[in-house]
This record gives structure tokens, C-alpha cells and sequence, in this order.
């Protein structure tokens, strides 16, 4: 690897000018959201999900404009009619068409599920990232403020707060339980930027002068995000479940308006006998969580340069060659890099 | 090299048989990319009392041949090959059988001495269970044994320091502990794997020492695998260069470094900078030859020689055939060279690479340094650390004083090389100057400001002149970002638009030799020396006057040492630079650095004009701390003397008073009582001993450690 000697009409580095990038390929850099997205986009299981999920919201939004029945109607021919022609996933204990009531359970839960699902992440990420990362007071202070959420009883307090919520908009709901299931993983956060604050890439963007909070969103986190990604997974999973069982007690989703938990719990009682009130709603809770977990691997391997799965296929030279475990893939990665600066450098070492 | 050494004349007259004889061992590992040829084919054999040095750089397989040797790869690895201890076949062993060999007729020395003492056992029971798993000894006498062992590796006061755990040793004594479970059954055979890497130069020194003496001790036969051509020249009889899981070149020490006759060995003897580089008054640094290019991916190897992509001189049967190890024409030591009866006869082995040529100094380096204008400038820095004791109530206990008083200035277009051991304080000294905080004593001035009294605006306008490269490439370097993001990041911050960024990253990869079209990979797709010029790219981008470089080569091998080494001569240069070069290895600053400060224990002890301090060092310390360096020259290695210091640098936390070094001073000894009561008491200052030399000795004389070598 020899010294570039600098061509004698090599312009002195100086500012360049906008746009007086002359002489140079003006080829555009990919940045690094469309790199992620290109690298998403190559996994099929992701991109599964994200179909699946897509499809979900269209069916909760769309699909009562298919059907003749709305959630709220009763068909009193049809008690606990198993799935047929007219009602097609059969009707409930009421005579309520059960599509309908799924598709509407689905809306709010889908919703719910990804906002609390976000929301805590996001929550546990900005406090326990900025409390590890500024340390003293502030990490004194967001600590105790966990600690004493994690004491709480939450579910009592969620039991008790919501009458007072009864009537206002369930987005309450989705607050509550979001400022309530983030405590946990704010700890861990916390512990993981503990280690990465250290980290001489983060000290370099520090004596660069780049602000903290900047720092943390372009640095610390994404280090993290395979962590967050799954922990958000998890979230959701656990948002539409809490939201069920809070709803079967009678808090939350408030009758008339149904959520997938409600429609699973109100349903229970005759499950074993009449198997479509618990297969079609529960069914479609797997699904959010299947097509939920498949774009949190998806995005995870994509925003994981070392991840194996969002690699460009070996075919394609060059770009982003197939790499394997993580130490032996330096030296096979490393080819087509090594390949052109060996030739730059020979060129070096020869004028 | 079985069947080579014998027609070697001087070890004709060796009758003795070879204790260890490895032959045509090769290893492979399956990996997903397909099957990895680690090691392909090397033959060795030492005899009782021989030091055999095995070198190599990373990759080349020179640790797993040892690992196959003692049997301790896993079970997914493929051996083929032989290997004899005393005349018995290794391979094949069981791992029972062979547990009995290790640590009983061949003993190990590790790297990492921390890892490779069990923390929650005393050092003592860990040496006694090595004793009794071989020999039918109670636990009285292993115990007896113990001490006089640790005895025997210099640990001061045994008796006691037998019961002491791993964490209560320095990293020097654990090294020596583990020389001592090495020796403690008499082996055979001692297999070193990069046994003084870990450690500081004086330490190192120490520890060859004890090797050394162990091996006396012993009679064993010593196997030593290292990167530091330096450490071979001194410690070993016969050394092998292995390149490519093959070795490329074997003789006895003074056959391969002064008549080389493979391109790759004779590169790395350019490559590596030199203590007793030659440096004639007023002329421009030598240039580092490099060798291009990188080691090869042990999977699916070209045919031909591996090292002929980087070989300046590979002919198109290098690209076709591989060479077989064997003595060319006219010379005394087996190579795989098609080339090797050419070198030296025919070829001049200076030649064979191109020597880069270095541009000449600016207008601001002819300057003298008087004239020019400061960047840098510490006056009196200190730094302490509190150390405190309880959990909720924090009582001070003490104080470390990391910084305890430092004063130097750097001059625009000049490099200061801060040396010092670890522990001395050289990090938290680029901390203070890069933190900008507000101080405890002391001033910080920067470019002619007081850093204690800025605000936000002039900070970050501080930050824009004053960058950092740091020491490990991978860790520096954000693995999520793709390279170009990473150099937009400091110009982004500054408030650089769109335009002027796109336009600036390929000139910022050009300039430290990568292509425009990398910007778009991510930092693991670059090998070492790549991702340590993308880190200098970075550190450039916003056109710094200062650069603080943060042992910016001492993670990368040799021959991409010398690249980097010389693109930093080279941008210093061009663009006008100024660093703070900050290191452990004195070559290394010897190369690149305009004036030397040298570190311990939170002071500055010399400081002066780079060749005034390796000419003529005066304070004891600078003087042990010189003579420790090894250098890569069999000759000089073995007619100089080393100035050994004893014991391991006192913490920061437990200053002495008086003197700091005078507990460890070589020279302290030798004083009179009423000189000796002096260093005691009376903290020495700073004395001037030339124009731009100062020590802080109370007895401060040159002397002459490392020997000039004719300028080649």
C-alpha cells in the first residue's frame, strides 16, 4: 500500500465549490435509508410480512365494504351459525356477523398494537439512551422515574384511570398503555449505551462536534436496532394481548366498538363448541404477529451490515458480496475493495 | 525443512536429535465461503535448547500451526502432516493422550495473559494444579515447587505472591506467571504464541529475559510465534517467515535478515520503521517501503505464488506455479522464491521495491520552528481522579493522578510524538485537549485560545481544526454506516450543503488512496489499513489544522503499517498539518515525529527535538525505555545491552515523592547517599540540556543505547 503521490495538477483540497465537482463521477452516493430499503427489499420473508401486514389493513379497512353486514347489526335468523355463503365466517352467540366483527376488532387492534408498540420502544430508547449517555442527574433522575413505573401496579392503575377516560378518544388507551410496558427495556438500553458511549465511533462523532442528541439517534440507536426491532416485535404482540385482556375486564375497548380482544373474549365461552368464534379472530391475531415478527427480521438484516440474510446475491460482483460468520467474512468480503486499491496503489507505486 | 537443515553447514555440527519435528502439517477449516487452507504445508524441527522463530503477520497461520501442534484446534478442523515430539507422533492423539503431553513435555505461553489465568484462582493454585496434573507430587511440596518457580520468573517476594489472584498482578507478571506453569514440568518444548505483544516495551524486555532464563533453566527447546521482527532477531537461532499458511523463508536469524532472498521477507525488513534509522542532519525522513496490496483470503487460492500480486518482481511463472521451499542457487537458507538465486546476485535487494518518494517540505516546515505559529500549547495540565469508596455515600479515598503537570507546544507543520507506557497517562492527556473542559489546573491553549474561556460557537469552531484518528480502525468506525455517510457526518455537522459533501467524499477518498465508488460499502468490507485511511479521510474532511492521532498504526500489520505510516508523512505535508502523534512504539515515532515527549506517571520526563532525544537520552527512563526497544538486526540485538528496570510502573493513585522514577531508576542505585536522599525528596524539574532538549533529572547525562547504524 504505497502513498498516492498527488498528480501535479491536482487542484489544491480546498472547499469545493457547489457543484464544481468537475472532472470527478458524478455518480450520486447511495444514502443509507435507500441502502436499507434496497437491502429489505431482498428478503423474501420480509417482504412477506409486509404484505401480510398490508393486507391485514386493507381487510380491517376494506373489508366491511365487501360484506352486507355491519358489526353492529344482529341477524336474529342466525344464532352461532357455523361460516356459510351469507355470513362467511359465521355469526356469534348475538347474530352478529363475525367477519365484520373481526375486521372491525382488527382495525383498533391493529392500531393499537403498532402504536404501543412504537411508542414504548421509542419511550425506552430516548430515556435510556440520554440517561446513560449524559450519566449524573439525568441518569439519577430517569432512573428513579423507571423505577417507580416498574413498582407501580400498571394494570390497576390503567383499571382505575380509564373510567375517568370513558368517552374520550382511545388513543388515551394507546398512551397509557405505551407509558406503562417501556420500563423494562429501558434498562436494558440504558446498560447496552452504557458500553457503546464508549465506543471510539462515538467519541469520534463527539470531537467532531456533533450534538448529543444527534449522536444518539445517528449512533447509539441503530447500533441497537436489532435489540429494538425485536423488542418493538414483542411489544405489539403484547399491546394487542394486553389490550385483549383489558378489554375482557371490561376496561379499554368499550362496547360498542370491538377489538380483536374483546371479540376472543367474548367468545371463550362457546370456543370448544362453535371452533370458527375463536379460529377467525385468533387467526387473524397470529397473522399480526407473524407478518410483525417477519418485517422486524427484515429490518434488523437490513440495517445490520453484518446480517448474511439482506446480502446482495453472490452473482452480483462487487456490490455487496455474500458474507459468513463474522470473522472469516472480513477477509472474503474485503476482496473486491482490496482488488481496486491494490491496483490504485500500484498505479501509486509507479508513478 | 527437515531435510534442509541438515545440508545447512552451521548447524552441521549439531549432532543433537530434534526434540520437536513438525513436517508437511496443514490445516483446514470448512466455512461457508468454502474450505479455508489456514496452514498449507509447513515443516520445522528445533532441537533441545534452539529458539525457533516463527513470524508472520496476521492471517498466515502461524498461530494454528502452533494450535495443531499442541492439539487444541477444534473438532471441525482438518491436520494432515506430521509431528514428532522426541521421535512420537502427535497427530492423531487423542485429546486424553494428548492432555498429557501439554503442559508436561511442551509447554504454552499465551497472548493474553489475563485470559489465560482462571481469575478466581490464586496464581499459586493454578501453577500447582499444572504441577500435580503431571507429576505424583502432594500438595506441600507442589507448592513448594510453586514458589521457588515464581521465583525463578523474578516475581518479587514468591512466599507471599503465591497466594495472590490473577487481577492483583500486572499484566508483566502475569506473563511471568505464566512462563512459570510453561516451565513447571520441565518440558521439552515451549511454545511461546505472541508472548510479549500484549505488553509495554520494558516489560517486554523483562519478559524476554525471563524466557530466556527459563529456558536456561530448563534446557527446552523454544518455539516463538510473533509479528515483531525485532523480538526474532534478538531471542531466536533460526527463524521462518511464513506467508499464505506456507513458510517462505527459513535459515538462522543472521542468513534472513542481512541476505533475504524472498521479496516478501525482504519487504517486511523495509517496511518496519527503526529505532537506529539513519537520519542525516537536515534531510527529509526515509521513506517506508510498503508492500501493495493485502495478504491473501485463505479460500480458494490462485494458483501460483501467493505473494505475487504484491511481489514488485513476480515473472509469469510466480502467476503459474507455486514455489517449493528449497535452497537456490547460491544461497545459504532454503526460500520459495522462482526468483531467489536473482536476489542478491543479480538483483539488488534495495531494489526490488520501489522506494516511494515523499514530497518536499512545505514552506512552513523550512521555517525554523521559532518563527512558526503555535496550534497546541498545555501549560501545566493536570488532571485527577478521585477515587471514592462506599456505595451511597461516595467518601474520597485517594486521588489518581492521571495528568500531574504537563507542558508542551506544538508548532504548525510539526509532529510531537508522545510516548510513554500504558498507564502513564498519555490518553487522558488527548482527552483533556479533546474534551475541551473546563480543567482543573493548568490552561489548554489552541490555536492562541484559552479553551477555559469559550463559548458553544468558538468550540465547535474548535472542533472543525482539531480532529482525532484513533487506534482501532473497526472500533472508530461507525459498522452501520456506509463509508461515505461516515465522511459526510463531520462536514454535515459543520453545516457543509448537499452539493459541497457529494463533491468533497471522492476527493477525501482519492486523497488517502481509495476510490470514489467506495463510499457506498460499509466499513467491514475494508481490511485493516483501508479502514484506518477511511478513518484519516474522515478526520481530514473538514480541512483540520491539528490532528491528534491516537496509536493510529498499532493495530495493523507491518506491511500496511508503512503505507499508512506514509500517507501521513505525505498529507502532513500537503496539507500543512500539524500532529500529536501519540504511541507506545518508540520506532514508530522515531519515523514520523519532529520532537519527542516522553511520559511517566503523569509527567513529562524528556522532551525535545526527536533527534536530540534518541541521540542523546538523558533521563534514566528514556534511556530504559530505548535500550528495551528490539530491533531488527541479529548483530546489533545481541551486542547491546538492555538498561532492565525492575518492577511495573507504580499507579497513578500512590505517586512517590520525590522523584517518580527513583523506585525503578538504574541510575538511582548507583548514587551516593546525600544524591540518592535528593531524588527522594526534591521533585526534579525540567533541566535544559541543549536547545531543544529538556529532562527532568537531578543527575540528567546522555547516553548512547541505541547503536547509529551507517546510513544505507
Amino acid at each position: 500500500m504505497s502513498v498516492q503521490l498527488p498528480p501535479t495538477t491536482e487542484p489544491a483540497p480546498g472547499p469545493v465549490p457547489p457543484g464544481a465537482d468537475g472532472g470527478r463521477p458524478a455518480k450520486a452516493r447511495t444514502s443509507r435509508l435507500r441502502l436499507t430499503v434496497r437491502r429489505f427489499a431482498r428478503n423474501r420473508l420480509a417482504l412477506f410480512g409486509l404484505c401480510l401486514l398490508v393486507l391485514l389493513f386493507l381487510g380491517a379497512y376494506g373489508g366491511p365494504l365487501l360484506t352486507k353486514w355491519d358489526y353492529q347489526q344482529h341477524d336474529f335468523m342466525n344464532f352461532l351459525s357455523s361460516p356459510s355463503g351469507d355470513h362467511w365466517w359465521g355469526t356469534t352467540q348475538g347474530g352478529v356477523d363475525l367477519f365484520a366483527l373481526t375486521m372491525r376488532g382488527l382495525q383498533k387492534s391493529l392500531i393499537i398494537g403498532l402504536l404501543v408498540g412504537v411508542i414504548s420502544t421509542f419511550l425506552a430508547a430516548t430515556v435510556g439512551a440520554f440517561a446513560a449517555y449524559f450519566g449524573g442527574w439525568t441518569d439519577r433522575v430517569l432512573m428513579w422515574i423507571v423505577d417507580l413505573l416498574l413498582v407501580m401496579p400498571s394494570f390497576l392503575i390503567i383499571a382505575v384511570l380509564s373510567p375517568a377516560f370513558r368517552g374520550s378518544t382511545w388513543l388515551i388507551f394507546v398512551v397509557l398503555l405505551g407509558a406503562f410496558s417501556w420500563m423494562v427495556t429501558g434498562r436494558v438500553v440504558r446498560s447496552m449505551t452504557f458500553t457503546l458511549k464508549d465506543r471510539e465511533f462515538v467519541k469520534a462523532a463527539k470531537y467532531m462536534g456533533v450534538p448529543a442528541p444527534v449522536i444518539i439517534f445517528r449512533h447509539i440507536l441503530p447500533s441497537m436496532a436489532s435489540m429494538l426491532i425485536i423488542d418493538t416485535v414483542i411489544q405489539v404482540g403484547a399491546a394487542v394481548i394486553g389490550e385483549s385482556s383489558l378489554s375482557y375486564f371490561g376496561f379499554g375497548v368499550q362496547a360498542p366498538d370491538v377489538s380483536l380482544g374483546t371479540v376472543i373474549a367474548d367468545n371463550t365461552t362457546n370456543a370448544s363448541t362453535y371452533p370458527w368464534l375463536f379460529f377467525f379472530p385468533a387467526g387473524c391475531l397470529v397473522l399480526i404477529g407473524v407478518s410483525i415478527s417477519f418485517i422486524g427480521d427484515g429490518l434488523r438484516d437490513a440495517l445490520d451490515p453484518n446480517a448474511a440474510g439482506a446480502k446482495a446475491r453472490s452473482s452480483r460482483k462487487g456490490k455487496r458480496p455474500r458474507r459468513e460468520g463474522p470473522k472469516r467474512e472480513r477477509t472474503v468480503a474485503a476482496v473486491p475493495a482490496q482488488a481496486t486499491t491494490a491496483a490504485a496503489d500500484g498505479q501509486g507505486a509507479a508513478q | 525443512m527437515t531435510e534442509t537443515t541438515a545440508a545447512q553447514p552451521t548447524e552441521a555440527a549439531d549432532a543433537a536429535q530434534p526434540v520437536l519435528d513438525v513436517s508437511d502439517l496443514t490445516v483446514s477449516f470448512p466455512s461457508e465461503a468454502g474450505e479455508v487452507r489456514a496452514v498449507r504445508g509447513v515443516s520445522y524441527s528445533v532441537r533441545p535448547g534452539e529458539v525457533l522463530g516463527i513470524v508472520g503477520e496476521s492471517g498466515s497461520g502461524k498461530s494454528v500451526s502452533s494450535m495443531a501442534v499442541l492439539g487444541l484446534l477444534p473438532e471441525s478442523a482438518e491436520v494432515t502432516g506430521s509431528v514428532k515430539l522426541a521421535g512420537r507422533e502427535l497427530l492423531g492423539l487423542g485429546d486424553a493422550a494428548m492432555s498429557g503431553i501439554r503442559g508436561k513435555d511442551i509447554g504454552m505461553v499465551f497472548q493474553d495473559p489475563l485470559s489465560a489465568l482462571t481469575p478466581v484462582y490464586s496464581v499459586g493454585d493454578q501453577i500447582v494444579e499444572a504441577i500435580q496434573v503431571h507429576q505424583s507430587l502432594d500438595r506441600a511440596a507442589a507448592r513448594k515447587r510453586a514458589v521457588e518457580l515464581l521465583g525463578v520468573v523474578g516475581i518479587p517476594d514468591p512466599r507471599r505472591r503465591v497466594d495472590a489472584f490473577p487481577h492483583e498482578f500486572s499484566g508483566g507478571m502475569r506473563q511471568r506467571a505464566m512462563i512459570a506453569m510453561a516451565i513447571a514440568n520441565d518440558p521439552k518444548v515451549i511454545i511461546a504464541d505472541e508472548p510479549t505483544t500484549a505488553l509495554d516495551v520494558t516489560i517486554q524486555a523483562q519478559v524476554l529475559e525471563v524466557l530466556r532464563t527459563a529456558q536456561e533453566v530448563t534446557g527446552a527447546a523454544i518455539v516463538m510465534i510473533t509479528h515483531d521482527l525485532g523480538v526474532i532477531a534478538g531471542f531466536a537461532d533460526r527463524v521462518q517467515v511464513m506467508y499464505a499458511g506456507r513458510p517462505v523463508e527459513a535459515g538462522p536469524v543472521d542468513e534472513v535478515y542481512y541476505r533475504p532472498r524472498m521479496p516478501y521477507t525482504i519487504g517486511l525488513l523495509g517496511s518496519i520503521p527503526r529505532l537506529d534509522e539513519a537520519r542525516a542532519e537536515g534531510t527529509a525522513r526515509r521513506a517506508l517501503t510498503p508492500i501493495d496490496g493485502n495478504p491473501p483470503k485463505m479460500v480458494d487460492l490462485a494458483p501460483g505464488c501467493p505473494f505475487a500480486p504484491r511481489c514488485p518482481i513476480a515473472v509469469d511463472q510466480c502467476r503459474t506455479d507455486e514455489p517449493e521451499l528449497e535452497i537456490a542457487e547460491g544461497a545459504g537458507h532454503p526460500t520459495s522464491c522462482h526468483r531467489a538465486h536473482e536476489i542478491g546476485a543479480g538483483l539488488d535487494r534495495d531494489a526490488v521495491y520501489p522506494v516511494p518518494a515523499l514530497p518536499e517540505a512545505g514552506a512552513i516546515e523550512r521555517l525554523p520552528r521559532s518563527e512558526r505559529p503555535t496550534v497546541l500549547e498545555l501549560d501545566g495540565l493536570v488532571k485527577h481522579f478521585p477515587l471514592t469508596k462506599g456505595a451511597i455515600v461516595k467518601r474520597k479515598v485517594g486521588t489518581v493522578r492521571a495528568v500531574d503537570g504537563i507542558s508542551f507546544d506544538i508548532r504548525e507543520g510539526e509532529t510531537l510524538g508522545l510516548v510513554g507506557e500504558s498507564g502513564c497517562g498519555k490518553t487522558t492527556t488527548l482527552l483533556e485537549i479533546l474534551d475541551l473542559p473546563s480543567g482543573q489546573a493548568g490552561t489548554v491553549t489552541v490555536f492562541g485560545k484559552d479553551i477555559r474561556g469559550l463559548g458553544r460557537a468558538d468550540r465547535k469552531g474548535l472542533r472543525r481544526d482539531m480532529q482525532i484518528v484513533f487506534q482501532d480502525p473497526m472500533a472508530a468506525l461507525d459498522a452501520r454506516m456506509p463509508v461515505g455517510d461516515i465522511l459526510a457526518e463531520p462536514l454535515r455537522t459543520h453545516g457543509w450543503d448537499k452539493a459541497r459533501i457529494a463533491a468533497r467524499i471522492p476527493e477525501l477518498l482519492d486523497m488517502v488512496g481509495l476510490e470514489a465508488e467506495h463510499a457506498d460499502r460499509y466499513p467491514q468490507e475494508f481490511s485493516g489499513g483501508q479502514r484506518q485511511r477511511i478513518s484519516i479521510a474522515r478526520a481530514l474532511a473538514l480541512e483540520p489544522k491539528l490532528v491528534i492521532l491516537d496509536e493510529p498504526v498499532s493495530a495493523l500489520d507491518v506491511s500496511i503499517q508503512a503505507g499508512v505510516l506514509n500517507l501521513l508523512d505525505e498529507l502532513k505535508t500537503r496539507l500543512g498539518l500539524s500532529y500529536l502523534f501519540v504511541a507506545h512504539d518508540l520506532s514508530v515515532v522515531r519515523h514520523i515525529a519532529d520532537r519527542i515527549a516522553v511520559m511517566y506517571l503523569g509527567r513529562i520526563v524528556e522532551l525535545g527535538a526527536a533527534d536530540a532525544v534518541f541521540a542523546a537520552p538523558s533521563h534514566p527512563y528514556t534511556q530504559a525505555l530505548l535500550s528495551a526497544v528490539p530491533l531488527p538486526d541479529p548483530r546489533k540485538e545481541r551486542e547491546r545491552g538492555r538498561i532492565l528496570l525492575s518492577g511495573d510502573l507504580p499507579s497513578p493513585a500512590d505517586v512517590p515523592s520525590g522523584c517518580r522514577f527513583a523506585g525503578r531508576c538504574p541510575k538511582y542505585a548507583g548514587l551516593g547517599d546525600g544524591e540518592q536522599a535528593r531524588c527522594r525528596d526534591e521533585d526534579p524539574a525540567a533541566a535544559v540540556l541543549g536547545p531543544d532538549h529538556t529532562a527532568a533529572c537531578h543527575y540528567a547525562t546522555a547516553l548512547d543505547v541505541v547503536p547509529a547504524t551507517a546510513p544505507h
